[in-house]
């Protein structure tokens, strides 16, 4: 079966093609996250890049504490996150329960000086250096099929970011506060009007959207380089890509993260040089068509 | 009353001026550049005060045209080997027709969208900059760009930029002052308004952002005058927000704010990078601080605290 697939499209060019999924699927699950607290809170949540970072480091930390090897990396994954949706709870607690009010502009630079913040915070606590996640041994190295070099992280990640996705669907759709968080992105009035306590979903909300930022940084850490400047790069992509899906649509994010990663990866085999440039010109077409994204969005 | 403020703020600004004439001419060479530093810096960020501030447009990447504007003279002079004074005219004449372009695909959009799309393509214009390395230099960007005698050293430097500068500034101000920058205020404050009156809004946005972007155009080309550089991170997104927090910080509802916001953060950049290397975790909290207990900015705080005083000393003026 797999010989059919090669005679329709050469080994490489799918090969490039899966690479670029599952590099998607940490773009999706991040950007899901954004997705989220765009749509319910409508703050633009710039400090997400650097929760991602922070997700990214922590995994790090906590995998060198069980020693490496496989009980690190799931300790990583498993703790990582909720260390970071901890600190997003106290964020948001602390001070932006206090500034809904105020306007988009304000917010969103008030998450930028939160930004700038966590960014010298993961310096001062980490320091400058590389740093790196040992994988677990099973994940090591490349699937054992001939021709078909994937390395077996890049399709665990692959199993991953349907699963998450399936996650969010039931927790959106099917439980009470998902049902409830919808219709606080839609008219948070209505929603306080009936009983509800709005300000807890929003931290609920914003919760399990950093939640997600930190879930991308610890499943991305065993194959990147875990360093300064991850935040920058990260929240451009996350943005461009939650635009072009549309504001608050967790399936726009997914859209959205396929053509960004698909296009990053056919750009490159195509044309090396300029190949990051193709996501870029993909988000300006899509803007162009559907000003407001892809998907329906809430706002 | 407000006359009286407005008199006192014109000496003010005159000995401000004169006082920048001088002090090069005391200051340690490093002074000099820093103040051509904030000049250029405080041009760039009234240039984007005028479309933000004045005509209530979400100008989200107004880096690009600061840097276009530098890449343009640096290119013109260091690679295609062109007279430089021909350069600094190229550089702001492309921002300016980048400006257009960009402004004509975003401005059917309104506010927040515009803002999405105006990321977008400005971030596609960093990504080609960036990785174009024959033309642009790529990542190392355009170096050693040599300049006309009289403008190479730091102090000829720092006075062509404040000659540049200041006459910006001026015709800037005039603009604002104008029927077309009254228009543009009414449009921010009300569209649907404007229209029905049978302004021209879309057209009156599209001039005002060329106008912006025009004169962010020369804030780059002086940059290159005054560091013989011109780098991508110039049209980076954190630039723009970094411009954004000055015209902020400064206060967004007036002319000089963000001059004072820009001077403002380059300062304490400088100044705070010699004690500490956490500078951006400084600036963050200033950030948070303003935005929690000073949205109008320095300035305007300023201004409403001597509107109140007027007030009390004078009552017999209201």
């Amino acid at each position: 079966m797999v010989d059919i697939l090669f005679s329709i499209c050469p080994p490489s060019v799918l090969c490039q093609i899966l690479v670029g999924l599952s590099r998607t699927t940490i773009l999706f699950i991040v950007t899901s996250g954004l997705s989220l607290i765009l749509g319910v809170l409508r703050i633009p949540n710039v400090a997400h890049g650097s929760l991602y970072m922070i997700g990214a480091f922590m995994a790090f930390s906590v995998s060198k504490l069980f020693g490496g090897g496989a009980t690190g990396f799931w300790m990583a994954l498993l703790i990582a996150p909720l260390g970071v949706a901890i600190l997003s709870l106290i964020i948001e607690r602390g001070i932006f329960s206090h500034l809904y009010e105020r306007e988009h502009l304000m917010l969103l630079l008030l998450t930028f000086s939160f930004a700038l913040l966590f960014g010298d915070l993961v310096k001062m606590i980490w320091g400058g250096e590389y740093r790196t996640v040992a994988m677990p041994e099973a994940f090591k190295g490349p699937i054992p099929l001939k021709n078909f070099p994937i390395p077996i992280y890049n399709m665990f990640l692959l199993i991953i970011g349907p699963l998450v996705a399936i996650g969010l669907w039931f927790l959106t759709n099917k439980t009470k506060i998902g049902k409830i968080s919808r219709a606080a992105a839609v008219d948070r009035e209505m929603v306080g009007a009936v009983g509800v306590n709005v300000s807890w979903v929003f931290a609920f909300v914003f919760v399990i959207g950093c939640f997600l930022a930190g879930l991308g940084g610890a499943l991305i850490a065993p194959i990147v380089n875990v360093t300064l400047g991850m935040d920058h790069t990260l929240i451009m992509e996350a943005f461009l890509i939650v635009i072009m899906g549309g504001l608050g649509n967790v399936w726009g994010a997914l859209t959205g993260a396929l053509i960004f990663g698909l296009t990053q990866s056919l750009g490159i085999l195509v044309w090396p040089q300029f190949g990051i440039v193709f996501p870029y010109v993909a988000v300006v077409i899509v803007l162009l068509f559907r000003p407001t994204g892809l998907l329906k969005s809430t706002w | 009353m407000a006359k009286r403020i407005h008199e006192r703020a014109i000496w003010l600004i005159l000995a401000l001026f004169v006082l920048l004439l001088i002090l090069p001419l005391v200051l340690a060479r490093f002074y000099v550049y820093l103040l051509a530093l904030i000049l250029v810096t405080g041009l760039l960020t009234t240039s984007l005060n005028m479309v933000l501030g004045y005509g209530g447009i979400y100008q989200f990447h107004h880096a690009v045209f600061y840097g276009v504007g530098a890449y343009g003279a640096a290119i013109m002079i260091a690679k295609l080997g062109y007279s430089p004074w021909l350069g600094f005219i190229v550089g702001p004449l492309l921002a300016a027709l980048l400006s257009l372009v960009m402004g004509a695909i975003c401005i059917r959009l309104s506010k927040l969208y515009f803002g999405m799309l105006q990321i977008s393509l400005g971030s596609l214009v960093w990504a080609v900059v960036y990785r174009w390395y024959t033309f642009t230099g790529g990542d190392d960007g355009i170096h050693g760009v040599s300049l006309p005698a009289l403008i190479a050293t730091p102090k000829g430097s720092y006075y062509f930029t404040l000659l540049i500068t200041s006459a910006c500034l001026f015709v800037m101000y005039l603009i604002v002052k104008s029927p077309f920058g009254s228009t543009l205020q009414g449009i921010r404050d009300n569209p649907v308004r404007s229209e029905a009156v049978g302004v021209n809004v879309k057209l009156q946005q599209l001039v005002a952002l060329v106008i912006a972007g025009f004169f962010a155009g020369v804030a780059g080309a002086l940059f290159v005058v005054v560091d013989n550089s011109a780098f991508p991170d110039m049209l980076f997104w954190t630039l723009s927000l970094e411009i954004l927090i000055m015209c902020l910080l400064g206060g967004w509802f007036t002319f000089l704010g963000p001059m004072l916001g820009a001077a403002i953060l380059v300062a304490l950049r400088t100044f705070a990078s010699t004690f500490t290397e956490y500078w951006t975790m400084i600036q963050g909290i200033i950030l948070m601080l303003v935005i929690i207990f000073l949205p109008e900015g320095v300035l305007g705080y300023l201004h409403a605290k001597i509107r109140q005083l007027e007030g009390a000393i004078l009552p017999g003026d209201k």
